[in-house]
């Protein structure tokens, strides 16, 4: 069975560490797109995560029947399967949600993230891991999603998943749930990430320092 | 790739792709099957709400689609709406008619914008309009969805000569439209949706009525 240490760490770290849109910067198309709003990143999230768990499961199951030279075509062929599969099911379901986000549900085929994972990991890892991968990179992007859309609905609608924060007075700055927004709240965001790193990989430095002397 | 000894034949490569198109095309006519009756249910209770929503008082709807130059009967197996050009004679309780949902549809400043008003033939007003479709800039263009000072203007709108949209704040006629500031054009396209809607169906709408009054 799968060894329990080697599943956590690739489990986690899509979380964080190597978070798919703060670090790998993949899967921006949606990630800029769709975060206009907390809910609709949530939305967007769990319909990516159906699309990437499952192929990840199929992918890594048939990984040692897939021919070299077709892979990326059965990939594809696999991931945009779930996508029609997630496009009709919110569709007869959650009407609303699908009208909110139209034409990027059936854009999620197109994630450089999702293909990216089975080109990267899925087709060479044994079940457990990917789906351990998988979980922990939806899990990644999802919360990106969130953290974007939450910040550009404070801003841009002055509410917070439908909630209104402010009072009357709040003018709004529509610019944030325009797509400039987007630009502007991911690029603020990374520059915060990549600050993050750079004084933990200094800390670590430092400490490793002291250990030597 | 478990399978890189000395690659795989031309029919290897064609059965995997074969098969995966295959188990694929089953999932997707499996879903398909199950979700159709469930989205066609939605957009029909979507177009339902509507109709009582923009005619104010009404209850329950008759369809009637085109045909011949005539608006005649739909014949709805169960609950069915039309999928066509169609026009709802909305009814109140009592079964009076209290006046028509008419779709309509037309270019927006993104995509086709598709609404549906409510018109009463008795003082020739639109009585509401809701927007069903459209994909307008979010933030600006939207607010003809939601906007209810947008909105208000179609409450009580008068339509002869013909709906005519104001820039925002200067409606002084009864059949005009006061704009969204910073969704001008957005506000434009529903006006002139609705004028399309107008002269698509008032004329078929009044000699509908003229034929069922006299029996």
């Amino acid at each position: 069975m799968a060894d329990q240490s080697k599943l956590y760490r690739e489990t986690v770290k899509g979380l964080w560490k190597e978070n798919p849109v703060f670090i790998q910067l993949l899967g921006l198309c949606p990630a800029l797109a769709v975060t206009n709003s907390a809910i609709n990143g949530v939305a967007m999230g769990g319909a990516t995560t159906f699309v990437l768990v499952g192929s990840s499961i199929l992918v890594s199951l048939f990984r040692n029947l897939i021919p070299k030279q077709v892979r990326i075509t059965s990939f594809i062929i696999t991931i945009a399967t779930f996508v029609t599969v997630a496009d009709l099911t919110l569709q007869a379901l959650l009407p609303a949600i699908h009208k909110e986000l139209g034409a990027f549900i059936a854009l999620i085929v197109v994630n450089c993230l999702i293909l990216g994972r089975q080109e990267a990991f899925a087709s060479r890892n044994k079940l457990p891991y990917a789906i351990g991968d998988a979980a922990g990179m939806s899990v990644g992007f999802t919360f990106a999603l969130v953290i974007l859309g939450g910040i550009r609905e404070i801003l841009g609608s002055g509410t917070l998943f439908g909630f209104p924060l402010f009072g009357e007075s709040f003018e709004p700055w529509v610019i944030m749930i325009l797509p400039p927004g987007g630009f502007l709240t991911l690029g603020v965001l990374l520059i915060i990430f990549a600050q993050f790193k750079k004084s933990r990989a200094r800390k670590a430095l430092v400490r490793l320092e002291k250990e030597a002397a | 790739m478990a399978s890189d000894k000395k690659g795989a034949g031309p029919f290897r490569l064609i059965a995997t792709l074969g098969l995966a198109g295959l188990f694929s095309g089953l999932v997707l006519v499996t879903v398909y099957l199950a979700t159709q009756p469930l989205i066609l249910e939605n957009q029909a209770k979507a177009l339902e709400a509507a109709i009582y929503q923009v005619v104010p008082g009404s209850e329950t709807r008759k369809a009637y689609v085109v045909e011949d130059g005539k608006l005649v009967p739909f014949n709805a197996q169960g609950n069915n709406l039309p999928s066509g050009d169609a026009v709802f004679a909305a009814l109140d309780a009592q079964g009076k008619l209290v006046g028509f949902g008419i779709p309509s549809e037309g270019a927006g400043f993104q995509d086709t914008i598709k609404l549906i008003y409510g018109y009463n033939p008795e003082n020739k007003r639109v009585t509401g309009m809701q927007v069903l479709e459209s994909r307008e800039t979010p933030g600006l263009g939207d607010k003809i969805i939601k906007d209810l000072n947008f909105l208000s203007n179609f409450e009580n709108l008068a339509i002869e000569p013909e709906v005519v949209s104001v820039a925002a704040g200067s409606k002084k006629n009864e059949n005009e439209v006061d704009s969204i500031s910073g969704a001008t054009i957005s506000s434009k396209a529903i006006v002139k949706i609705i004028n399309s809607g107008n002269s698509k169906y008032l004329s078929l709408i009044s000699a509908l009525m003229e034929s069922e009054e006299k029996p």
